[in-house]
């Protein structure tokens, strides 16, 4: 009489389809996966910890790291945060609001191209991967030219931005979201209709609609199961109800409803992204609150007040009255939450990050225990993880 | 429904346990006593339609008393508000009962409250560290616990 026993087995944190330093322990019986147990906190770097001895500015940039593949995102979630707990959210420049909103579906482009990009070749299709860095290339090149950096951008501020976009970067936003669609059939002739696409997605990592809202799921991965639900919709924030866009929702909650859903999504950010330049208009990009906002540099070089001004906020920092905010985005994986507690000092009291791909990770034994190993790798990708934000 | 309406629903039906409710900045806090946080969470839940608990952690107001705070973002999908509910947890026993039964997000949020500030969840089925390593000694983030780590000469240089 033969007898099989299980095989424990470790996959990452060095394993190529774990997008960065995620462990998993799988108990296999064969080639099926009976027990899933992922293990976390290799890239722990203290972020929430670090933000209680710096100043509210100089939180912006420890967010950039978080979701190093979306910064900007980071970057609006939390001066969105700060800028409630100041009690300026009302005096954001239209400008500026406006920028945010561009840069915020820029980001949300080039964070699921890099998605469909990995996903594509952890499942063995590599054309697409190297067309989708190709045009991925071509946002970090905005990045750059409006952040001067082309992950860590840190280019929000509290009050609304570090610079206005340089000269001849809206031609060049313009330039890439004209061609993005094309480029996005191009992905979809690859992929939609391609069987061995369908054969590795379709039925793979299901999750129904009630299972996801239990374990916390957000962004395209909800939406994937059905649930009619976005941030940018029903708790807008910079304006985005002003937008005309629609949310692509999946039926069945599978790796290809979740891959269709960010489809459509980013040809939905390219709408924002075009109805958004057409509204812009020239003004200032950050308040003129010099008590909490950082003045504009050429009048710190220019008028004394400013100058002053910069140097209490370098130096001190602006104090918010004791209190408590959250504020969600809908960053591109999911709701990107900062909870911000102040004691009325310039230092945060406690920030808690709270960051979609930590809680949609969660998901991931459910979807995939019973099911065959290689389902592991298309799963990991479908729930588009990183582990910069999981790990903080 | 607002939000000041469950809250106020809330206080009606725990008269006992909810010390007090607050708005800020739009917001609204419901601080309750630990004791009922179950029984809270699921009325919350099951009869005021709160079906996603966004977030969930600890804050340590170290000096103050209680001590502890753990805090509960919850939000009602059908309406869209949300709600923020916070117990308070003294020191001398740093524990309050699990909500994963009621929301299996709450699972992973919770392992690493305890991780982090220290605060053990009653029922837990399966609280072990999740961010720091497992033999990690310590609370990260309680305000004494040194932000260069423990056994360290401090940093010298500008924090801030």
């Amino acid at each position: 009489m033969a007898t099989t026993e299980t095989m424990t087995i470790n996959m990452g944190p060095q394993h190529p389809s774990t997008h960065g330093v995620l462990q998993l322990v799988l108990e296999l019986d064969g080639e099926v996966v009976r027990k899933a147990v992922p293990h976390i906190g290799f890239l722990h770097r203290g972020t929430e910890k670090l933000s209680e001895y710096r100043t509210y500015h100089q939180v912006i940039p420890l967010t950039d790291r978080l979701d190093y593949l979306a910064p900007m995102s980071n970057n609006l979630g939390y001066v969105l945060a700060a800028e409630k707990l100041f009690g300026i959210s009302d005096a954001i420049p239209e400008r500026a609001k406006t920028i945010r909103v561009i840069m915020a579906e820029l980001t949300r482009l080039k964070s699921h191209l890099v998605w469909l990009a990995t996903h594509a070749l952890d499942i063995g299709a590599m054309t697409v991967f190297l067309y989708c860095f190709r045009e991925r290339e071509a946002v970090m090149d905005i990045y750059e030219k409006v952040s001067g950096a082309r992950m860590t951008s840190n280019y929000m501020r509290i009050g609304g931005l570090a610079a206005d976009l340089p000269a001849g970067v809206e031609q060049d936003i313009r330039k890439f979201i004209d061609a993005m669609p094309d480029n996005i059939d191009t992905y979809e002739g690859l992929l939609t209709g391609n069987k061995i696409w369908q054969k590795r997605t379709i039925g793979v990592g299901v999750i129904n609609a009630e299972d996801a809202i239990d374990i916390g799921l957000t962004g395209p991965a909800l939406r994937g199961s059905g649930v009619d639900w976005d941030l940018r919709r029903d708790d807008p924030y910079c304006g985005y109800e002003d937008y005309d866009f629609k949310i692509p929702v999946g039926e069945k909650g599978d790796t290809f409803d979740r891959y269709k859903v960010r489809l459509i999504e980013m040809r939905e950010a390219c709408k924002i992204v075009k109805q958004a330049l057409d509204r812009l208009k020239p003004g200032p990009v950050i308040a003129d609150l010099p008590k909490v906002c950082l003045p504009p540099k050429k009048d710190v070089v220019n008028t004394i007040e400013a100058l002053i001004h910069q140097f209490k906020l370098i130096s001190e920092g602006a104090k918010p009255e004791a209190g408590e905010v959250y504020v969600g985005i809908e960053a591109p994986k999911g709701e990107l939450g900062y909870y911000l507690v102040s004691d009325g000092s310039a230092h945060p009291f406690r920030m808690k990050i709270r960051p979609p791909s930590f809680v949609n990770l969660q998901a991931l034994p459910q979807m995939v225990e019973g099911r065959m190993i290689a389902d592991v790798v298309a799963t990991i990708g479908t729930l588009d993880i990183v582990l910069g934000e999981i790990d903080r | 429904m607002t939000e000041q309406a469950a809250a106020g629903k809330l206080k009606s039906k725990f008269s006992d346990s909810i010390l007090d409710v607050v708005e800020y900045r739009g917001e609204t806090t419901v601080i309750a006593k630990k004791e009922d946080v179950v029984a809270i969470c699921t009325f919350l839940k099951k009869d005021l339609g709160f079906n996603f608990l966004t977030d969930l952690c600890g804050v340590d107001c170290l000096g103050a008393s209680p001590r502890f705070q753990v805090v509960y973002h919850m939000q009602n999908l059908t309406t869209k508000e949300r709600l923020r509910l916070k117990v308070l947890v003294e020191e001398s026993d740093p524990k309050v009962a699990t909500v994963s039964t009621i929301w299996g997000t709450a699972n992973w949020h919770e392992r690493e409250c305890w991780d982090l500030v220290g605060i053990t969840f009653d029922g837990h089925p399966d609280l072990r560290r999740i961010l720091m390593a497992d033999d990690w000694v310590g609370h990260p983030l309680r305000k004494d616990y040194p932000l260069q780590g423990p056994d360290r000469e401090p940093y010298q240089g500008r924090l801030s």
